[in-house]
């Protein structure tokens, strides 16, 4: 959050509002749980840390709060730095593999229980992302550019939710790997 | 009639084999099931875990060794052949992976066909097949045939030819199976609207966004059920928790 802030900056100084309805337009329903507040909090700590320098704008004494955000030089070099770094979200797959052999080592839980409950958690997440998916526009054209927008604004949110139901569906056939397994450890088990 | 007339599809005890004696097996083992009026189920699960001959004995494609198939209260493995084959033509709307259309024919008269076997006129036909394709949004392409088409086309217009006698239920066998994420959406937001309409569907789908829409998932192996999951609408807490904002 932190860096997509900064790096939101470096197009031009900005008021937080404005940063926080360009996250709103390029997240959609994805980011409707976010408020304001979050940025500011967030500007703060990016402030404290020396890469944003804000500045009260004149004029506007009903807004006293209002102020303009910049990018100093270390922060140029913080965005610079983010947008040739390259990472993978680590998905937690160590953990519910490890969960599994500790549950069925200690006689804790089944695992094929566990697994079953854990596809059941993961559809309903991907029930979710498809309901939203299904109400973005069918093509994901250009998300609407705003009045504080001048450039191209790219693609939607409907891009995003895609990118959220592969990873949803690759796990969703993780689970189904972990199942076959842990049934046959199981039919061994019971088999002698 | 029976008790449970109030459902759209019922089986009790059902059991299809596959080849003779020991060294057959049971397709379908021993299934009950009660699918009410207005409900979508998903069967999930392997290749070969039984789901297609499921979908092939509630729709009267295939017969059973053994239980019960129910169709709004009527009980259709007793049939004759000639009794099942209208019930089929009347009844039950097939939607397959591979579209099965007729090639020779256009959109609107792969559309029409299954309401003129019915004993539907002419005049009838063309308008419920009219209506039908508008709402999959092939108005333009009525006149097309099937090779014009892209995929995702085809099977909208698959779609249409399953609804254009009013079917009990829809059957649907992998419908996006060949199709891509926005032809996908397309055939989703085509059974959602239908849905919502009071259409009952029964899906087997390898395809987890289809079964993620359902209302009930059933998961299937060797011919059993090993998981029944009842999906609630979605949660109050948002779409921020799918990408770890406020989860």
């Amino acid at each position: 959050m932190q860096d997509a802030v900064l790096a939101m900056l470096a197009k031009e100084p900005s008021h937080g509002y404005e940063l926080h309805a360009r996250l709103r337009r390029s997240l959609g329903p994805l980011g409707e749980s976010m408020n304001r507040g979050q940025i500011y909090v967030t500007l703060a700590r990016l402030e404290r840390a020396g890469l944003v320098t804000s500045e009260r704008e004149d004029g506007l004494p009903e807004r006293p709060e209002r102020k303009v955000h910049a990018l100093t030089p270390a922060g140029q070099q913080r965005v610079t730095a983010w947008l040739a770094e390259v990472g993978w979200p680590k998905p937690d797959l160590a953990e519910f593999h490890l969960k599994l052999a500790a549950a069925a080592a200690g006689r804790l839980a089944d695992p094929v229980e566990l697994i079953a409950a854990q596809r059941r958690e993961l559809l309903r997440r991907l029930r979710e992302a498809q309901q939203a998916a299904l109400a973005e526009p069918a093509e994901p054209g250009p998300a609407e550019p705003g009045p504080a927008e001048s450039g191209p604004a790219g693609p939607g949110a409907g891009l995003l939710l895609e990118g959220v139901m592969l990873r949803l569906r690759a796990d969703l056939r993780w689970l189904d790997a972990c199942e076959r397994a842990w049934s046959r450890a199981d039919d061994e088990i019971e088999g002698g | 009639m029976n008790g449970s007339s109030a459902a759209a599809v019922v089986t009790r005890g059902l059991v299809k084999q596959h080849g003779q004696g020991h060294g057959g097996v049971r397709a379908v083992d021993e299934i009950d099931l009660e699918v009410p009026q207005g409900q979508t189920l998903a069967v999930m699960g392997p290749s070969g875990c039984g789901k297609s001959t499921l979908l092939h004995l509630l729709g009267g494609l295939e017969r059973p060794d053994g239980g019960e198939v129910w169709l709004a209260g009527r009980r259709i493995d007793t049939l004759s052949e000639r009794a099942l084959a209208r019930m089929r033509r009347r009844s039950v709307g097939f939607v397959f992976q591979g579209f099965h259309l007729m090639e020779e024919l256009t959109a609107a008269e792969n559309v029409e066909l299954p309401a003129l076997l019915a004993g539907r006129s002419r005049r009838q036909a063309r308008r419920r097949a009219g209506r039908l394709l508008d709402q999959v949004g092939l108005t333009a392409r009525a006149r097309h045939l099937p090779s014009q088409l892209s995929g995702g086309q085809r099977q909208r217009v698959a779609v249409a030819r399953a609804l254009v006698n009013d079917p009990l239920v829809v059957l649907a066998d992998e419908p996006t199976g060949n199709l891509d994420t926005a032809a996908t959406h397309d055939v989703l937001r085509i059974f959602g609207e239908l849905r919502s309409a009071g259409q009952t569907f029964v899906i087997v789908t390898h395809d987890e966004r289809v079964a993620a829409t359902a209302d009930r998932l059933i998961s299937m192996r060797d011919g059993m059920f090993v998981d029944d999951l009842r999906m609630a609408a979605a949660r109050p807490r948002g779409l921020g928790g799918l990408i770890g904002l406020g989860d």
